[in-house]
């Protein structure tokens, strides 16, 4: 073979990757696309801009996915007392009905809707003739069958073509019911470059709707809502467990094991810790500035992430009491952790990893590969903004285009009655001047070694071509990548629907998550991927001109 | 059989004059069927008297998929078969997709049959060609000739451009031809000359000149065509004149749609020279 001229991986430099993964491109695609893979500087001042949240070029097989799923699928889906249901024909409502593995506890009141599918199953008369009426009797109906608090609508791509006014439909039908919330997200596949999207349409309309519907206070100390995560494999389990060790009162999850009165009453809680920045950093600035509520950042996803963040949560409220608490939970949690890092880190250090996945989480779980002695050497996001890579003081820079403005920016105000500043202008700032950041994020970039590629929203192609290159012991993506990867020899790690496990979130779930990565790096499986024919053929010939 | 749509800036008349020339054919010999492709269902009026037509979508919403050609057309005039396609109320739903689904539903009944024998099915398509759903007559084949119902006003000739750029992209795909203008006459300064010139730029023909006349308006009022309410009227002849000169057309191309300052020119033109 002619591989004699290539340089061997070992010699190759980032830059050379990115090159080869551009290579293949016309002109046109691989400008695009060389502004959307940076070589990591580690130090942020030097780090070149990334592009993000841009169309993907068409033709390419991108990762992501489309508005109605984000809205839809990822923020309303795990909340189980809402109905929610699919304006559109069938399919939409079908390939989004139990999908994502975000796990609920029916609770004693056992109202969960989450094993249902609800749609409109729209039909050619419907689109021709309008599916307004049809949608009226499907809110209907559905609130005869089960009564609940709520009933929520979403629009698929050929009811925003149509012009159905879904907002109209629902408004009136709130008015008639009386005693159900209904509202409608116009959330079109079609809409905004990504998933994205959805997620802001969502935040929306959670807060116009449903924040600030019940004003009881909730019993309780050190109330807090915790945003952005979705309980995933059971993930909000295991943190509701350690925040209920801790002596936390969550007020409510945005939205994993969600219910709708949690979101009438988040308003009530004094801080919002946020997990996943990008799907839900609206409704926290939303909810600041209408109640003053302050927001920090949190993670969950890594037992020494997990730690840092609830002395995060204590040194906010300040209190001696809870600051021990949380010292004796962690000390209580650790040895567990510590002792399951012995055995299995000996077996996995040194190895690599890439994650290219959702907004968040390809930040999140470095921390836990981090902690298994593994280096994460390409990461990047699906649907993730320049922030989330460089951090939110790159946000004043970010330039709004077409596609960003075509989504509604709610303007808020203090709300005249119910805005209370959690903490006094001295108290915010003795934190501040002691290290304490609110409403901080620094992204991914920082946190990545020099070097290392980060892409945004990659593609089948770029996936196939970056695992050939640089061989990692473990890639990270979705259902889409899952057997194309395998494929190559590489096993291969869902972290949207964490394939049939979890919870990998706090100290239980980390180290479930060790054992897994334990068990698929170290597995023999993959050296067995060549058929022994392959390798050793029994049988030899040439052709008798050779 | 000959399939023809009549296109035209909305309120130019298109729906009269179809019916007017049909009358004209049907005088000649003509079998014909007149597919209205409007959701206000009113392309078919004067043929059948004014009688209410039940349309292809209402019936296929009410009686399901079981549907007879029966169900859906009515005949008119001199034996001429009326369709009213139908479509949504106002500001609700796809009017467009509408249209391709009672096309699709006529041709699966067999409307177009040999044995129905045909000589002409005529679509009477509403306003501009908005979108793929109005567009569909001149795709696929369902239309082969197009006529452009104008006038000497400017948004009238405006839109005979527009439709033009609609058949010159569908005409490289298919067979559908411009057949010529039909200038149905508004009185303007002018307009014969400048709807002949305007043709030769769009490289077709003023097929017709429609004078206006309010015999028109007075067989409407009757629920007639011109020829059904008072044949001897010098309008009747002109829709007679109309219907002879589509039946003989020999001459059919792919436009060439004008630019927007060559339309403004020429209506500069010819529309000052009186002035001048």
């Amino acid at each position: 073979m002619a591989t004699t001229t290539k340089k061997k991986l070992v010699q190759w430099e980032p830059a050379d990757i990115k090159t080869e993964l551009l290579e293949k491109y016309p002109p046109k695609v691989a400008r695009k696309r060389a502004k959307q893979i940076m070589i990591n500087e580690a130090l942020q001042k030097e780090t070149p801009s990334l592009t993000a949240n841009v169309r993907t070029i068409p033709g390419i097989i991108t990762m992501r996915g489309c508005t109605y799923a984000g809205c839809k699928g990822v923020i309303m889906g795990p909340t189980r007392d809402i109905v929610n249901i699919t304006h559109g024909p069938i399919g939409c409502g079908f390939y989004s009905w139990l999908t994502r593995r975000n796990q609920t506890e029916a609770g004693p009141d056992g109202e969960n809707y989450m094993p249902y599918c609800f749609s409109t199953d729209m039909q050619e008369q419907d689109i021709i003739f309008g599916g307004e009426k049809k949608l009226a009797a499907a809110i209907q109906e559905a609130y005869d069958l089960y009564h609940p608090k709520s009933i929520a609508v979403f629009a698929t791509c050929p009811v925003g073509l149509i012009g159905d006014d879904i907002h109209t439909v629902t408004a009136n039908m709130k008015e008639k019911l009386g005693d159900c919330n209904v509202y409608a997200f116009s959330c079109e596949g079609y809409k905004g470059v990504s998933q994205s999207a959805g997620h802001h349409i969502a935040n929306n309309q959670v807060f116009r709707h449903i924040v600030g519907e019940n004003d009881t206070e909730k019993p309780g100390k050190y109330k807090i809502n915790l945003l952005g995560e979705y309980n995933i494999g059971g993930d909000g389990f295991e943190i509701d467990r350690i925040f209920k060790k801790c002596g936390i009162t969550c007020i409510s999850t945005f939205s994993g094991n969600s219910t709708y009165d949690q979101f009438a009453s988040a308003h009530t809680a004094d801080l919002n810790a946020v997990m996943c920045h990008r799907s839900i950093n609206y409704v926290a600035d939303m909810m600041e500035t209408r109640y003053g509520i302050p927001w920090i950042k949190v993670n969950f996803i890594g037992a020494r992430s997990t730690a840092r963040s609830l002395r995060k949560i204590a040194e906010y409220f300040g209190e001696q009491e809870l600051i021990d608490q949380v010292e004796e939970v962690i000390t209580e949690e650790m040895p567990e952790v510590e002792a399951a890092l012995a055995v299995i880190t000996p077996r996995t250090e040194g190895k690599t990893a890439m994650m290219f996945v959702g907004g968040s989480r390809a930040h999140h779980y470095q921390d836990l590969f981090a902690e298994l002695g593994m280096k994460t050497i390409s990461a990047g996001y699906e649907f993730a903004h320049q922030d989330d890579y460089e951090g939110r003081q790159v946000l004043p820079n970010i330039k709004l285009d077409a596609d960003s403005r075509n989504i509604e920016e709610i303007e808020v105000e203090p709300d005249e009655t119910r805005f209370k500043p959690r903490k006094s202008d001295k108290e915010m700032k003795a934190l501040e001047k002691a290290g304490y950041r609110f409403k901080e994020y620094d992204g991914l970039a920082p946190d990545m070694d020099k070097g290392t590629l980060i892409i945004d929203d990659l593609n089948q192609y770029e996936a196939e071509k970056l695992v050939e290159l640089m061989k990692p012991d473990i890639f990270c993506a979705g259902i889409k990548e899952k057997y194309s990867i395998q494929k190559l020899g590489v096993p291969m790690k869902q972290l949207h629907s964490y394939d049939s496990g979890g919870p990998y979130a706090g100290f239980q779930g980390a180290i479930n998550f060790y054992r897994e990565i334990d068990r698929l790096v170290n597995s023999r499986v993959w050296g067995y991927m060549k058929a022994p024919w392959q390798e050793n053929p029994q049988l030899s010939a040439s052709y008798n001109w050779e | 059989m000959r399939k023809v749509a009549i296109y035209g800036k909305g309120g130019i008349g298109k729906s009269t004059t179809t019916q007017n020339t049909v009358a004209g054919l049907v005088e000649l010999g003509r079998k014909v069927m007149v597919v209205g492709c409007d959701p206000k269902a009113d392309s078919t009026r004067l043929l059948l008297g004014g009688l209410a037509q039940k349309s292809v979508l209402d019936t296929l919403r009410e009686e399901g998929e079981d549907v007879e050609l029966d169900d859906i057309r009515k005949q008119g005039y001199g034996g001429t078969w009326c369709v009213e396609s139908g479509g949504p109320e106002p500001g609700v739903g796809c009017a467009g997709r509408g249209i391709i689904t009672s096309i699709n539903m006529l041709e699966s009944l067999g409307a177009y049959e040999e044995s129905e024998e045909l000589d002409y099915a005529f679509y009477d398509v509403l306003g501009d060609v908005v979108c793929g759903g109005f567009a569909m007559p001149i795709r696929d084949g369902k239309a082969q000739e197009i006529y452009i119902v104008v006038s000497g006003e400017m948004m009238a000739m405006y839109a005979a451009n527009n439709i033009s750029k609609g058949i010159m992209k569908f005409a490289q795909s298919g067979d559908v031809r411009l057949g010529g203008l039909i200038c149905n006459s508004r009185a303007v300064d002018n307009e014969q000359e400048m709807i002949e010139e305007f043709a030769k730029k769009l490289g077709t023909q003023m097929i017709y000149f429609v004078p206006r006349h309010n015999d028109v308006q007075r067989a409407e009022i009757n629920r007639k065509t011109v020829i059904e309410w008072k044949p001897e009227v010098t309008q009747a002849d002109a829709y007679r004149g109309l219907a002879r000169a589509i039946d003989e057309n020999k001459n059919f191309v792919v436009p060439t749609p004008l630019e927007i300052e060559e339309l403004e020119q020429l209506l500069m033109n010819y529309g000052l020279m009186e002035a001048a």
